[in-house]
């Protein structure tokens, strides 16, 4: 048996199918993730995110630590609660993990502190890398919440909803976050992130009181879903899943994650920036682009892409994506490569269009 | 424990038989197999009037989890296809012994009907799996 959330029991109870996903017990539907899917894109649902690591990193240091840790600069953050995303690199340019990071005081304050989230398969690895590089610091301690239980509601009603759901101060806070923002209330952090291309909220709160605010939520007609319709839903939005489309071995550059690298102010010095200027300046070979297949089937990671005249490629993620009907994917292929290709499947050449890696975003089809 | 019709036959690659006694078969997957799947988006069948042998790749079924081969589980010609799942695949997974049927066979061989699992037998089988 894996570990469980403090949500296991609830779990239970509303019918999920539960799978080991590192070392946890978690809900990978409740009876149709399909279903599930299309609630969070008409209506709202809710995920059991608790298994992801939490961590805080506070001390006199700790901005400076964080600007040296990522690639992109926490420098950005100008606003209490505010969030960004990054990749975390090692010395070679390869993307050990990525992550968000959230401002949780005023910025430039004395006492000033951070909160990253990492994934959960990746904790152990996280931690001690995490742990290593605060030795050139002076004053930065790192302290893991394993207490904190996190859940997303995600969907066009999901903040109406989340707010029916809570007291009246939390509901005033849910009201004032701009999107990539998170605040805390009355030991709750309540943030405007997500995972699903849908406006949503995520929130990390104490273990004894989730169950509780779970079924308050089932209440209000949020549905509970689980990880399968979070895969089916990120990869419509177009969003890397750490260890299939990059891990160690792959380049942010060749990840569709170049917008998160933070190239100025050009003296800050962060792991893994003098590797990816190398690439840079010697051109990387390799791109993630969006596959789509307008034909019937399904696109399945480790698939072979075959561009034509210009060479060959590897699905990273495919799926069906319910929302459009048919079957989508993320791949990494030759820099070169337009926008046809074909991917063997089953021992036959199907053509699919490349795209940009986006493909829905709030409900809609966001490419022509 | 998933549904497992007395009055249906069975074989090891998860497919169900009704015997319909004028010497046509009608087959599908089980509740079994529809719950290991999950969510079914698309199934590729065999053409009307093909001829398949025992234990053929006779289609292909979808689901957002995983493709699998379906298996022809009698020899025999097809005479009939299920054009209801082209549109509507979750057939499968709402009613996998009734309107998810997958299609029907004229057979070349009534002996091997001897050979296919009773209820009983594909129970054991799918307990010993799990």
């Amino acid at each position: 048996m894996g570990s469980k959330t403090a949500l296991y029991e609830k779990h239970q109870e509303m019918g999920a199918k539960l799978v080991d996903f590192g070392g946890w017990d978690m809900p990978i539907h409740y009876g149709s993730q399909v279903d599930e899917h299309h609630h969070v894109r008409n209506t709202a649902g809710m995920f059991d995110v608790s298994h992801m690591t939490v961590v805080d990193v506070t001390g006199t240091d700790a901005k400076e630590y964080l600007r040296y840790l990522l690639a992109n600069d926490v420098v950005k953050l100008q606003e209490k609660g505010k969030a960004l995303y990054s990749g975390m690199l090692n010395e070679d340019g390869g993307v050990i993990d990525d992550l968000i990071v959230y401002l949780m005081t005023e910025p430039g304050v004395a006492g000033e502190w951070f909160r990253v989230v990492v994934n959960c398969a990746t904790r152990e690895k996280d931690l001690r890398w995490m742990s290593d590089q605060t030795a050139s610091f002076d004053d930065v301690a790192l302290t893991e919440q394993p207490d904190l239980a996190m859940v997303a509601i995600q969907g066009p009603k999901a903040i109406s909803l989340a707010k029916q759901s809570v007291n009246a101060s939390r509901e005033k806070l849910i009201d004032q976050l701009s999107v990539f923002q998170g605040l805390e209330s009355e030991g709750w952090f309540i943030a405007r992130t997500g995972y699903t291309g849908e406006d949503g909220l995520e929130i990390m709160l104490p273990e004894d009181e989730v169950a509780d605010f779970w079924q308050a939520l089932a209440d209000a007609d949020v549905k509970p879903c689980g990880l399968g319709a979070r895969d089916t839903l990120r990869l419509e939005a177009g969003m890397n899943l750490y260890g299939a489309d990059m891990d160690e071995t792959v380049s942010p550059l060749a990840a569709n994650m170049g917008w998160t690298i933070a190239w100025e102010p050009q003296e800050r010095i962060f792991i893994g920036r003098e590797a990816l200027q190398a690439q840079k300046e010697s051109g990387v070979t390799e791109r993630l682009v969006g596959l789509v297949m307008e034909t019937r089937g399904v696109l399945r990671s480790h698939q072979k892409v075959i561009v034509e005249g210009v060479g060959e490629g590897e699905i990273t993620s495919g799926t069906f994506s319910p929302t459009l009907g048919c079957s989508v994917a993320m791949a990494r292929v030759p820099a070169g490569t337009k926008d046809q290709a074909d991917v063997e499947i089953r021992g036959k050449r199907v053509p699919v269009r490349v795209i940009r890696p986006s493909f829905v975003r709030n409900g809609k089809k966001v490419f022509d | 424990m998933s549904n497992i019709p007395s009055e249906l036959k069975y074989v090891a690659s998860h497919e169900w038989i009704r015997v319909e006694g004028d010497g046509t078969v009608t087959i599908g997957v089980t509740d079994h197999a529809q719950d290991l799947l999950g969510d079914v988006v698309f199934v590729e069948l065999p053409e009307v009037g093909a001829d398949v042998a025992t234990g053929d790749e006779s289609g292909v079924v979808e689901s957002v989890k995983a493709a699998s081969d379906i298996y022809a589980p009698l020899s025999g010609e097809v005479i009939a296809i299920n054009e209801e799942l082209e549109d509507s695949p979750e057939l499968v997974n709402s009613d996998p012994y009734g309107d998810g049927w997958f299609f029907k066979l004229k057979l070349s061989d009534n002996d091997e009907l001897n050979e296919l699992l009773s209820a009983e037998g594909y129970t054991d089988l799918c307990e010993s799996e799990a």
